[in-house]
């Protein structure tokens, strides 16, 4: 009976796939959608980069740096652009990716993605004139085409083959056929409880360090499993303490601390940009469609505050004037004065001047997401200390989603202003910063409309020198500081928690899972 | 159809929720399309009730399966932890309430009373952070989280459904005691009892044979009516053990306005309440030769 027991007990500890590395992570969400390109939910762009590779990827420094690409050249007048993929490339059915696969992947891209759109409003056409070359064709010159191509964030473009590529863009694809490190094993994907991902021995890594999106992409393990099913704060660190899970991607603040504790628990810090905080004004709607009253609004919103009540753990937040993440090319203070040097009396010489009548401002609190969900009480506070009345309305994250689509008057279920969060590609330029468009109704929730905002952006698109671009940036920003498009409450990190004996976390602006080492 | 009106009447657009944060209003309406959305209320009910009729629950907006599919994936986690719970349940709560009422007054009685007084009353999800904290986390006997599907061994499987199967069946347990405690006080105080005491019948056959016995429609029919408290309890057991269940797979559907799978897990939901109502209907003949349908 012994005997039998201790039998039990010892095949009850052995892991199902007995001699396998399983690296087993809690990531920061739920898997529901597949296609990267249809969706800019970062846990589809998480899912992408396991499964798919891109031309040119973002190294740590914020460099772009060729991927799939050999080589690539660029005519006098920057209007054709010819790249070389690198030998080798196969797709995890076999096939060889071409440039065809290319082309397709690119175009499907261009219709989803706002940068990718923005690229398409250059490109005359694109074509592969043999299997390893493709070519992009311009109309005019346009400064950001290894920029689109190496976009870290969503929508990233991955390279799928044309069949899947064809599939229309406003459809979801069915097929997860890629060429990168991971081969998506459908088969167990159970949505809601686990996503499974097996090593792609057939891939060939590039010969330069990981770094970044970029550089080689090297598999340690035999599978990566997502735990889908782990969605409880408390119980994802307790299986981790435990050593049931190896990685908590995106722990809760409050966490940090027992974490920290446990000698077998590391905390990492693989996306030091990190993300940025930020509040969102309806320019169609009174009081915000005022913007003397969103310069009030905006003099009242020192970041501090916010930064304190929602992160609280000093080492992991810091202000930030730039509407471009701090630290990147575009960063900087310029035009930021009314908020960066802003108290409560200043917001309210302006609310005074402003002629608000009193409207109240609706704000929605999503109650359901820790990681935001204090922000809307942090504005509600410093909005009544200027003089605004305000409507705090409590509801959950998805219902807010929903709301924030809506045009209609706050008072017919409409809205004033939102809180949410991006990572720091999102955000870091004047393209991929949805918040700074400003084509009225076409634009991002909020629907700002400002011609000269516009003309700006046109240009920055259209320059090809850094210092240039550098210096329009600026001009962006100043200008969308005085239309006051939205506020930018400061930025924080949300490091990782491992097992200790999970080494060589790659830097990326979500969790990347290649060179990683189950030790 | 009362449930699909309330659900089209919640605040919450699926079609934002699949479209991630940085999607445009026009890339949002134009999933609203894809899914049907966009059609008049009377026409969306019209089709899903039209699919009903020929036994299909629909497609799920959120996961991209047929809603059959998706329940009948997790109905094993579900079933298992139900299954256990009541179980547990019905074999220790019955006992323990014949004993309560055989040793009515004492100190079983008292503390058994104050027990289910406390299971009645502790929140599920407390029970369950404090039995992790001691068991898994302090003792280290059972896993924190997760579920083992049963054909990857008995073990593993019991390992993981033990600790949710606990934490879920003591608020079953107390209701189940209580009211077999009070059946069987009420049958111990009746004539036929005295009449097989006097028989000197040992007294484990008189509380069995003929007290528990007489006492057994009410304890089976609040089994039957527990059902929905366990559903219940589901729901936040398999959230806080991450149990891939039908419980989590409300959760997740309910907040991401996943409404054929919201429609079809209620009607699965109700259509178990029924049936397992009908049962402990249908039990009652046994029980009692003098009932009759």
């Amino acid at each position: 009976m012994r005997r039998l027991l201790a039998l039990l007990a010892l095949a009850a500890a052995l892991p199902v796939h007995g001699q396998d590395k399983v690296l087993r992570i809690v990531p920061h969400s739920n898997l529901n959608i597949l296609d990267p390109i249809w969706t800019t939910q970062y846990m589809a762009r998480n899912h992408g980069y396991m499964v798919y590779d891109t031309l040119f990827g973002t190294d740590e420094k914020n460099r772009i740096q060729p991927q799939m690409v050999e080589k690539w050249s660029e005519s006098p007048d920057h209007r054709l652009w010819t790249f070389t993929l690198r030998s080798g490339l196969a797709f995890h059915d076999g096939a060889p990716v071409t440039g065809e696969d290319v082309v397709a992947s690119l175009e499907r891209w261009g219709k989803r993605d706002a940068m990718g759109q923005k690229l398409m409003t250059f490109v005359e056409r694109m074509d592969s004139p043999s299997p390893d070359t493709f070519r992009i064709f311009l109309r005019e010159a346009c400064g950001f085409v290894l920029e689109a191509l190496g976009k870290p964030s969503s929508n990233v473009p991955f390279i799928m083959p044309k069949r899947v590529a064809q599939t229309p863009a406003d459809r979801q694809i069915d097929d997860a056929t890629g060429s990168g490190p991971y081969i998506f094993a459908k088969d167990q994907f159970k949505p809601g409880d686990k996503a499974v991902y097996l090593k792609n021995q057939k891939y060939q890594p590039r010969k330069e360090p990981p770094s970044g999106t970029a550089g080689g992409k090297r598999v340690y393990v035999d599978r990566v499993e997502w735990n889908l099913a782990l969605r409880d704060a408390q119980s994802q660190v307790n299986a981790l303490v435990r050593g049931e899970i190896d990685i908590i991607e995106q722990p809760a603040f409050e966490s940090y601390e027992p974490l920290k504790a446990d000698k077998n628990i590391q905390v990492v810090n693989s996306n030091p940009l990190g993300f940025q905080y930020m509040g969102r004004f309806n320019h169609l709607h009174p009081p915000f469609n005022n913007p003397k009253v969103r310069q009030a609004a905006l003099a009242a919103f020192s970041q501090e505050p916010f930064l304190r009540a929602q992160i609280g753990v000093k080492d992991l937040y810091r202000s930030c004037a730039s509407m471009f993440t701090c630290g990147t090319p575009y960063g900087s203070p310029k035009g930021s004065e009314v908020q960066s040097k802003s108290n409560v009396k200043k917001a309210q010489e302006l609310l005074k001047a402003s002629g608000y009548d009193g409207t109240p401002v609706v704000l929605m609190k999503p109650t359901d997401l820790a990681a935001i969900g204090k922000l809307p009480d942090v504005a509600a506070q410093l909005l009544r200390q200027a003089g605004f009345k305000v409507d705090l309305q409590a509801m959950d994250w998805n219902t807010l989603v929903g709301r924030r689509a809506k045009k209609d008057p706050p008072q017919q279920g409409g809205w004033n202003m939102f809180f949410t969060a991006w990572v720091a590609p999102d955000i870091w330029n004047p393209l991929t910063n949805p918040a700074v468009g400003a084509l009225g109704e076409k634009s991002w929730f909020g629907w700002p409309s400002d011609p000269a905002l516009e003309k700006l952006r046109d240009e920055f698109a259209r320059a090809t020198d850094d210092a240039k671009k550098k210096a329009l940036a600026e001009q962006i920003q100043a200008r969308a500081f005085e239309i006051a498009t939205h506020a930018p409450l400061g930025e924080y990190v949300n490091p990782l928690a491992a097992r200790r004996n999970i080494t060589g976390f790659v830097t990326g602006p979500g969790n990347l899972y290649w060179n990683v080492k189950k030790n | 159809m009362l449930v699909f009106l309330l659900l089209r009447l919640t605040p919450g657009d699926p079609a934002a929720i699949l479209a991630g944060d940085a999607a445009t209003a026009e890339q949002i309406a134009a999933i609203r399309v894809s899914l049907g959305l966009d059609h008049p209320l009377v026409v969306q009910f019209a089709i899903w009730l039209a699919k009903l009729l020929s036994g299909d629950l629909g497609q799920s907006y959120y996961f991209r399966m047929n809603v059959t599919t998706l329940i009948a994936q997790r109905l094993e986690p579900t079933l298992a932890l139900t299954a256990l719970t009541m179980l547990l349940s019905v074999v220790i709560s019955i006992p323990l309430g014949v004993i309560a009422a055989w040793r009515h007054g004492g100190w079983f009685d008292r503390a058994l009373m104050g027990f289910s007084v406390l299971g009645f009353s502790v929140p599920v999800f407390v029970l369950a952070y404090l039995l992790i904290w001691l068991v898994s986390l302090q003792l280290g006997w059972l896993p924190v989280q997760g579920y083992a599907r049963i054909a990857d061994g008995f073990v593993p499987f019991l390992r993981h459904l033990v600790l949710p199967a606990i934490t879920l069946s003591v608020i079953y347990m107390a209701l189940i005691a209580r009211v077999t405690r009070a059946s069987v006080l009420e049958a111990l105080g009746e004539d036929y009892i005295r009449t097989a005491r006097a028989k000197s019948l040992p007294e484990l056959r008189v509380l069995v044979r003929h007290a528990l016995a007489n006492a057994a429609i009410p304890i089976v029919t609040v089994i039957g009516i527990g059902v929905a408290l366990l559903i219940g309890g589901v729901v936040v057991t398999e959230s806080v053990y991450a149990i891939p269940g039908l419980g989590r797979l409300t959760v997740d559907a309910v907040l991401a306005r996943d409404f054929p799978t919201i429609q079809g897990l209620i009607l699965f939901f109700s259509a178990v309440y029924v049936l397992v109502n009908l049962l402990v209907d249908l039990s009652y003949v046994f029980l009692d030769p003098r009932i009759r349908f």
